[in-house]
C-alpha cells in the first residue's frame, strides 16, 4: 500500500471444492501469519489473512466432488490431460508475482529465494505435464509370456487420492505432490500446509481458470489432523499421500487407511528436526510419485493365427 | 371409504358444485408456503434422531423402476434390494414397496412374496394418462390381477387444466372401484399444474374421490416433488382428516436423492400433518437412488467412517 490514501482490498481466501470457492461448511476461519523469521520479531508473526478452517464435512464434500470428476478426468486422453496441465503452468506464469509474495511471506524467504521456488514449481508442473502420455510406456508394456498370447500391462489411475501437502514448502512442495497425482488421471483432495495455506488456496484460483475440470483438484485448509482422519478412514478414497503428516499422525492415518486397503504413500523422513520437509523439493523428483497411484491392468489375448503360423510373438 | 365423505357430500353433486367448492378453498400464499418449507428445512437432525430418521425413511421408500428398459431380471434385483437393502447389516429395515409398471407387477409380486414388501404398480396409461377411460380401467384391472397391492394412477391433467373437474373426480372414482382391496395413490403431476392453488384443488378432488394416498408427481417431468408442494399436500390431508376423520397418505416422488432431502421431508410431515403420518402406511417416498444414499449414511453412523458407492448396489 504505497499510496497512503488508498484503503487496501483484503482478500477472502476460500476453499476450492468441485470447481467452486466455498467457505468452510463450519464457518470457521483461522489466522495465517508470516513466518517469524520474516517478521523479524520473536513469537507470532504478522497477520496475513484469515484462511478457512475446514471440517470433516468439507472433506466429505470434497471427496464427493473428486469422485464425480474422476470419470471424465481419467477418461480424457493422456494427451489432453497434458495440454490442460501445461495450461496450468501458463496461468501460473502469469500470476508469478502474487505467488512469490505469498511464498516469501509464508515461508520467511527472501524475495529472490521465493522467486526461485516459484520458478521451480512452474517448471515442475510443465515437467509432469509432459509425463501424462509417457508414463504408460514406462509403467506398462508387453510382457513376454510362455504361451501363444499377447500379454499387455497398462497403468490406470487408482481413483480419488487424498494428499497431505508438505507443511514447510508451501508452493514448490505442494505442486510436487499434486501434479503427479492428477497427471496420471487421478483426482485429488489436497490438505494444504496448516501454517502456510495461502499459496495453495491461490493455486485453486489458477486451476479454476485453466481448463482443469471442477473437482479434479480440491483444496482444503485447516488443521491437518482434523481433515486427514476422516479422509484416511473414508471408504470412497482410494489412496492417501502422507507427505504432510508427522510420524505420529502418519501412523494413525496408515492404520485407518488399511480398512479399505487404500494405497498409502509414506515418504521416509530424512530430516526429523522439523525445520524442513522430509523431501528435498528442489531435487529431481523421478517418477515414484507418478507410479505410486496407479493400478496395473494386464490383458491376455490369444495370438490366434499369428501363433499358429509360427510367428515369434 | 365408499365414495365421498359425508361432510362434503354436496361438493361433488355436480360439475358446478365441485367448481364452487374448489374455488372456495382458501388461496395459497406462495411466498409464505415456500418460506415455511424452507425454514423447516433448516432443522438440524443429528445422532440418535438422525439414525431414527434414516431407518424411518428407508422403511417409507417405494423403491421404483419405471423405465422402458426394465427387464424381469432388473425387477427381481430391485425386489431383492427392497427386501434386504443392506446385506452387510441385517438390522436395516426393508422398504415399504417396490413400484413397477403393470406388466412387471407379477414378477415383482413373486419376488417379494412373503417378505412384507408391497407391490405398487403404476397404471392408467402412466405417465401421460392420455388414454380412454376403458383402457385405463383395464390397465388397473390388469395390475391388480397381477398381484399389485397398491395402484399409482395419474389424473387427467388435460381435463383438470381445462376446468372439467368432475371428469377428473369421476375418473378417480372409477379407478378406485376397480382397485378392490388395493390401495390407490393418485398422482397429480404437480409440475404440470402450474400453480399452488391448482395443487390444493387437485388434492381435494383426489381426497373427495376416495384416494388412499395423494402423490406429487410421476418423476418424468422437470419439476417433481419439492418441499413446498409436499407441504401443501400435507396441509390438505391434515385439513381433510380434521373435517372428515379420514386419514389419507402422502407420497412425494421424484427428485429426492439425498438423506438430507429425505430428512427435510420427514420434518415437514411431523410439523404439518403430525406424528400419525410418520409411518410407512401414511407417508412414502417415491425414489430409487435415495435408498443408496440412506444406506451410505447408515453405514457412516454405524462404523464412523464415510462410506462410498462401492459399498451399495449400482441400481
Amino acid at each position: 500500500m504505497s499510496d497512503n490514501n488508498r484503503l487496501g482490498v483484503f482478500k477472502t481466501y476460500k476453499l476450492y471444492v468441485g470447481g467452486k470457492f466455498p467457505r468452510s461448511e463450519s464457518g470457521r476461519v483461522y489466522e495465517v501469519t508470516t513466518k517469524t523469521s520474516a517478521a523479524g520479531t520473536a513469537g507470532k508473526g504478522q497477520w496475513l489473512a484469515n484462511a478457512p478452517q475446514s471440517s470433516r464435512k468439507d472433506a466429505r464434500d470434497a471427496v464427493v466432488a473428486a469422485r464425480k470428476a474422476f470419470g471424465g478426468w481419467s477418461g480424457a486422453t493422456a494427451y489432453n490431460r497434458g495440454q490442460v496441465l501445461y495450461r496450468v503452468a501458463e496461468m501460473l506464469e502469469g500470476r508469478k508475482e502474487q505467488f512469490v509474495r505469498e511464498v516469501a511471506a509464508s515461508e520467511g524467504l527472501s524475495k529472490s529465494k521465493a522467486a526461485a521456488a516459484v520458478d521451480a514449481a512452474i517448471d515442475r508442473w510443465v515437467w509432469y505435464a509432459g509425463w501424462t502420455d509417457k508414463i504408460g510406456q514406462i509403467a506398462g508394456g508387453a510382457n513376454p509370456v510362455a504361451g501363444p498370447f499377447f500379454n499387455l500391462s497398462t497403468p490406470e489411475p487408482t481413483g480419488v487420492v487424498a494428499v497431505l501437502a508438505p507443511q514447510k514448502s508451501s508452493f514448490l512442495g505442494l505442486v510436487s505432490v499434486i501434479a503427479p497425482v492428477i497427471a496420471t488421471g487421478n483426482t485429488a483432495v489436497v490438505i494444504a500446509s496448516a501454517d502456510a495455506p495461502l499459496p495453495a488456496l491461490s493455486l485453486g484460483e489458477v486451476l479454476a481458470t485453466s481448463d482443469v475440470p471442477g473437482g479434479v483438484v480440491n483444496i482444503l485448509s485447516g488443521v491437518t489432523a482434523e481433515i486427514a482422519a476422516p479422509l484416511a478412514a473414508h471408504q470412497d478414497v482410494n489412496a492417501i499421500d502422507l507427505t504432510g503428516a508427522d510420524a505420529e499422525l502418519a501412523k494413525e492415518l496408515e492404520i485407518a487407511a488399511a480398512d479399505n486397503l487404500k494405497r498409502v504413500l509414506r515418504p521416509q523422513p530424512v530430516d526429523t528436526d522439523g525445520a524442513s520437509d522430509s523431501e528435498d523439493w528442489l531435487a529431481s523428483p523421478g517418477t515414484h510419485r507418478l507410479t505410486a497411484f496407479l493400478e496395473t491392468k494386464t490383458v491376455w489375448h490369444p495370438t490366434g493365427a499369428l501363433g499358429a503360423a509360427g510367428s515369434s510373438y | 371409504m365408499p365414495t365421498t365423505a359425508p361432510a362434503f357430500a354436496d361438493a361433488t353433486a355436480s360439475d358446478s358444485a365441485l367448481r364452487r367448492f374448489l374455488f372456495g378453498l382458501p388461496g395459497v400464499d406462495a411466498v409464505g408456503l415456500e418460506a415455511r418449507a424452507a425454514s423447516l428445512g433448516t432443522r438440524s437432525i443429528k445422532t440418535t434422531a438422525k439414525a431414527y430418521a434414516i431407518d424411518l425413511a428407508i422403511s417409507m421408500i417405494d423403491l421404483t423402476t419405471l423405465e422402458g428398459a426394465d427387464t424381469p431380471g432388473k425387477v427381481r434385483a430391485l425386489a431383492a434390494k427392497a427386501v434386504n437393502p443392506d446385506p452387510t447389516d441385517r438390522t436395516t429395515p426393508r422398504t415399504a414397496a417396490v413400484c413397477v409398471y403393470p406388466d412387471m407387477a407379477s414378477t415383482a409380486a413373486a419376488a417379494v412374496a412373503g417378505s412384507g414388501v408391497k407391490v405398487a404398480s403404476v397404471a392408467t396409461a402412466f405417465p401421460a394418462g392420455r388414454a380412454a377411460l376403458d383402457v385405463k380401467l383395464a390397465d388397473v384391472r390388469d395390475a391388480v390381477a397381477a398381484g399389485a397391492d397398491e395402484i399409482d394412477m395419474v389424473i387427467d391433467r388435460g381435463a383438470f387444466l381445462s376446468g372439467r373437474f368432475l371428469k377428473v373426480y369421476e375418473e378417480i372414482l372409477a379407478v378406485k372401484a376397480e382397485c378392490g382391496p388395493a390401495r390407490l395413490k393418485v398422482i397429480f403431476e404437480t409440475g404440470e399444474l402450474s400453480t399452488y392453488d391448482n395443487i390444493r384443488r387437485a388434492s381435494w378432488i383426489g381426497m373427495l374421490a376416495g384416494a388412499d394416498f395423494i402423490k406429487t408427481s410421476t418423476g418424468k417431468v422437470a419439476t417433481n416433488a419439492t418441499p413446498a408442494n409436499t407441504l401443501l399436500m400435507l396441509e390438505a390431508v391434515r385439513d381433510f382428516r380434521a373435517a372428515t376423520g379420514v386419514q389419507i397418505g402422502v407420497k412425494p416422488a421424484g427428485g429426492i436423492r439425498t438423506t438430507k432431502d429425505a430428512v427435510k421431508f420427514l420434518v415437514l410431515v411431523n410439523e404439518t400433518a403430525g406424528e400419525d403420518w410418520l409411518d410407512p402406511h401414511w407417508f412414502r417416498f417415491g425414489a430409487s437412488s435415495l435408498l443408496n444414499d440412506l444406506l451410505m449414511q447408515r453405514q457412516k453412523l454405524s462404523t464412523g467412517r464415510y462410506s462410498g458407492p462401492d459399498y451399495v448396489t449400482v441400481d
